[in-house]
């Protein structure tokens, strides 16, 4: 390789239109957003779900849960995701035929939210749970001395009097979710890291897209710290001030 | 509280869009994600170029396929044809017995040599001799891989295995491994790019061992897809017979990629 | 990260069952059922590679546990200035650091350990001098740059939960320190310090559990980890699900003993609070 410092920072390597990269970079950065926005609503739906589960479900459903959310916290994503990638997408349309569907096409950004999902399912359903618990039980016992059914008491108290206590955890949540994207890297999805390491490949030029990735990402977080500090700073309106 | 909410349901809404993809009948031809020149290269628009790219759409022009270009992580290319992520695989995947165990393969439609390059400075030829004691670099789950395993790693050289070819080219021209083991004709796309040639050369073909090297390389397969199998390798032929096959690879090539 | 946080995405000592809940009626019935799935896993399923495989996955599973250990070690000690600048150091250092943590914490580990090996690492043999230098020999090694990269980000993650633990310790407490006439060193080594690791503890728990998430990203620059010996099952076999299952399980394994370890400390140290 030739020592030419002028050639490691060759700028029009990451211009917006062919044969810059540029381009390419934000199509799989917004490739990466999609996965993190799906994967991240459809965890907060499992999490939902999980932690009213395992907080007010039966015996064996209490116990189910815990396995769930225990086999999550204690597997590299990146394993899980290579098993719910190969596994749970083929899982899946074999449960449709024995159900009587048919094969669906599961398409690679459909197999990426599931596995994001699914991984952010178990841990919101963790955050959920101590959220849930942080509510005053005298406010739900409220609830239910005014005669509202278990459905109304979960829309009109436990959900909105738990999130100022689960906003911070969820928040950390999207985060995650966000990087985590990376790793189906690993599994040939073409979100931004992926594409990162082609157009590094391609052009050579490894140090310049991996730093120009990281400033996609970083950016990411940023933007997002601003919306969260505004989402912390209504949810907690009214609250006395903690130390 | 409200617009909380309102930005969570927000959230799902577009998260569920984002699920909601129409399902098709297509062939989706698999192959390795990363820049495989001059095979398969991923240009900055997102389109896939090379010869074999130009393959892929011969073959399924010839045989009337709706094929969908579905670039896979190459390690997990295999399990991707088996789950049904991918329908077939065309990406210089050759046809070994050892493949042919948990997949089929088409006719081959090419075949060239294995080789070794390696830094500039250093003499040494592509033997097990040569390679004692040197750090060769290959690509995982390849021919290439199995063979330097069998007779390289047993005469002394130690073994570093790579995800995709182009960083194991990368990490020869950084002066990290001694030597590279790969198809001759990528890695004479590389010894000809900018990088491979001011650092290294070609040390020599490797000894064949068609056991592990394999017949060429072929179109993978499930092995229940017989029909499928039937329409690639006619449709193999009938480029071959019309001449398309000769035109595009002349393009890219110098000599009969096809081989004996 | 947040306690709770690292919490809900690690296993933590307050999750392991007591002995006695295994005898519940309920609990038989589902062990039951778990132990049949077990057996139509090893019954049904190919596991013939295994023996040929177990000196490999033995020396894989050593080179997970020498990444996890020594880079929470690193890391911890680069986590512990690096929180305590936050607090107290001046003005440039403290927003060196926090942007050294925001930048780490914001960018993805696989991104980074890429940055390090095929990025940086490709520069050095440029610089003849890097290149006879006595480095050289590590530089063109792999493990390394995943050290580097499982340190950095360790010490990022870590810092942070420093910073915190740092800034809660009471002023009361430091005040009487300083009362004593304990010099600042003192004062940091007898109180500040030890009352802070106290209050980051359990966090740190969470965040070596973390830690060994992390590590099998080493294996995509060719360490060879437990990962990268699954992974190459996987390639020789051609077994989807196997190779796989059986890793899940040493992980959550792994897992097990780590937090099993930690609860066992957590016990003789008096707890926060009580």
């Amino acid at each position: 390789m030739a020592a030419d410092p002028g050639s490691l920072v060759n700028w029009s390597l990451l211009a917006l239109s062919p044969p810059g990269w540029g381009g390419a970079l934000l199509r799989g950065f917004a490739n990466s957003l999609q996965i993190a926005l799906g994967g991240y609503s459809l965890g907060l739906l499992l999490g939902i779900g999980g932690a009213f589960g395992k907080l007010y479900g039966g015996p064996i459903l209490r116990d189910l849960m815990e396995c769930y959310t225990t086999i999550v916290r204690a597997v590299p994503e990146l394993v899980l995701i290579l098993l719910l990638y190969y596994a749970g997408t083929d899982a899946i349309n074999q449960l449709l035929i024995l159900v009587g569907f048919g094969t669906i096409d599961i398409s690679g950004l459909v197999a990426g939210i599931f596995v994001i999902g699914v991984v952010q399912g178990a841990y919101s359903t963790e955050v959920l749970r101590g959220a849930i618990k942080a509510v005053p039980a005298g406010q739900i016992e409220a609830a239910r001395a005014y005669g509202m059914s278990p459905t109304k008491v979960m829309t009109r108290v436990t959900l909105p009097a738990m999130l100022p206590y689960a906003i911070p955890g969820l928040s950390n949540l999207w985060l995650i979710a966000t990087k985590d994207t990376a790793l189906l890297a690993v599994v040939g999805f073409s979100e931004l890291t992926l594409v990162t390491r082609q157009a590094a490949g391609t052009t050579k030029s490894y140090l310049l897209f991996f730093l120009a990735a990281g400033a996609l990402y970083l950016a990411l977080t940023l933007v997002s710290n601003v919306f969260i500090k505004m989402i912390e700073r209504r949810s907690r309106r009214g609250f006395v001030e903690q130390s | 509280m409200k617009n909380t909410l309102k930005i969570l349901s927000v959230a799902l809404a577009v998260g569920l869009a984002g699920t909601a993809s129409v399902a098709a009948q297509e062939i989706k031809v698999g192959f390795a994600a990363e820049p495989y020149p001059p095979f398969t290269s991923p240009d900055a628009s997102g389109n896939w170029e090379g010869w074999e790219v130009e393959f892929q759409k011969a073959i399924c022009a010839e045989a009337k396929l709706d094929c969908v270009i579905t670039p896979v992580a190459w390690d997990g290319i295999i399990p991707a044809l088996t789950t049904k992520k991918i329908d077939v695989i065309i990406g210089s995947m050759s046809i070994t017995p050892e493949r042919m165990k948990t997949i089929d393969f088409s006719d081959k439609y090419y075949n060239t040599p294995t080789a070794v390059i390696g830094p500039k400075d250093v003499a040494f030829e592509a033997t097990p001799e040569g390679l004692a004691g040197k750090t060769i670099g290959v690509q995982v789950s390849t021919i290439h891989q199995d063979y330097a395993n069998k007779y390289f790693v047993a005469a002394g050289a130690t073994l570093k295995e790579y995800q995709t070819q182009d960083e194991a080219n990368n990490d020869l021209a950084a002066g990290r491994l001694d030597a590279v083991q790969a198809d001759s004709i990528t890695l004479d796309a590389f010894l000809k790019s900018e990088q491979g040639a001011a650092c290294c050369d070609k040390k020599g073909n490797v000894v064949d061992d068609p056991a592990i090297l394999g017949a060429g390389v072929g179109v993978g397969i499930r092995k229940e897809d017989t029909e499928l199998k039937g329409k690639i390798n006619a449709a193999i032929k009938a480029i071959r017979e019309n001449g398309t096959y000769e035109t595009f690879s002349k393009k890219y090539f110098d000599f009969d990629v096809y081989g004996g | 990260m947040t306690e709770t946080t690292t919490h809900a995405m690690a296993l933590s000592p307050q999750d392991l069952p007591k002995a006695s809940s295994f005898f519940k009626p309920h609990r038989i019935f589902l062990m039951l059922l778990f132990a049949t799935l077990v057996f139509c896993i090893a019954w049904f399923m190919r596991w013939d590679w295994l023996p040929r495989y177990l000196p490999r996955l033995g020396s894989g599973m050593l080179v997970t546990l020498a990444m996890l250990f020594s880079t929470a070690a690193l890391g911890f000690l680069f986590a512990v200035p690096l929180g305590l600048v936050q607090v107290t150091g001046p003005r440039p250092l403290k927003w060196a650091a926090s942007w050294f943590c925001t930048i780490i914490r914001g960018t993805p580990l696989l991104l980074q350990l890429w940055l390090l090996y095929y990025g940086l690492g490709s520069l050095f043999p440029q610089f003849p001098a890097i290149r006879q230098s006595f480095l050289w020999p590590y530089l063109r090694e792999s493990w390394p740059y995943g050290v580097a990269a499982l340190t950095i980000s360790f010490a990022a993650y870590e810092g942070e939960v420093m910073r915190g633990a740092f800034a809660g310790v009471p002023a009361g407490e430091l005040e009487a320190g300083r009362a004593y006439g304990m010099s600042r060193w003192t004062l940091f080594r007898r109180i500040w310090l030890p009352r802070a690791l106290h209050r980051a503890l359990p966090t740190l728990n969470g965040e070596t559990v973390l830690q060994l998430k992390s590590t099998p990203l080493v294996a995509t620059i060719t360490v060879v980890d437990l990962y990268a010996v699954i992974s190459r099952v996987r390639q020789e076999t051609f077994l989807t699900y196997e190779p796989l299952l059986l890793l899940a399980l040493i992980y959550m394994g792994l897992t097990g003993l780590l937090v099993i370890a930690f609860k066992y400390f957590e016990n003789r140290i008096p707890t926060r609070g009580a």
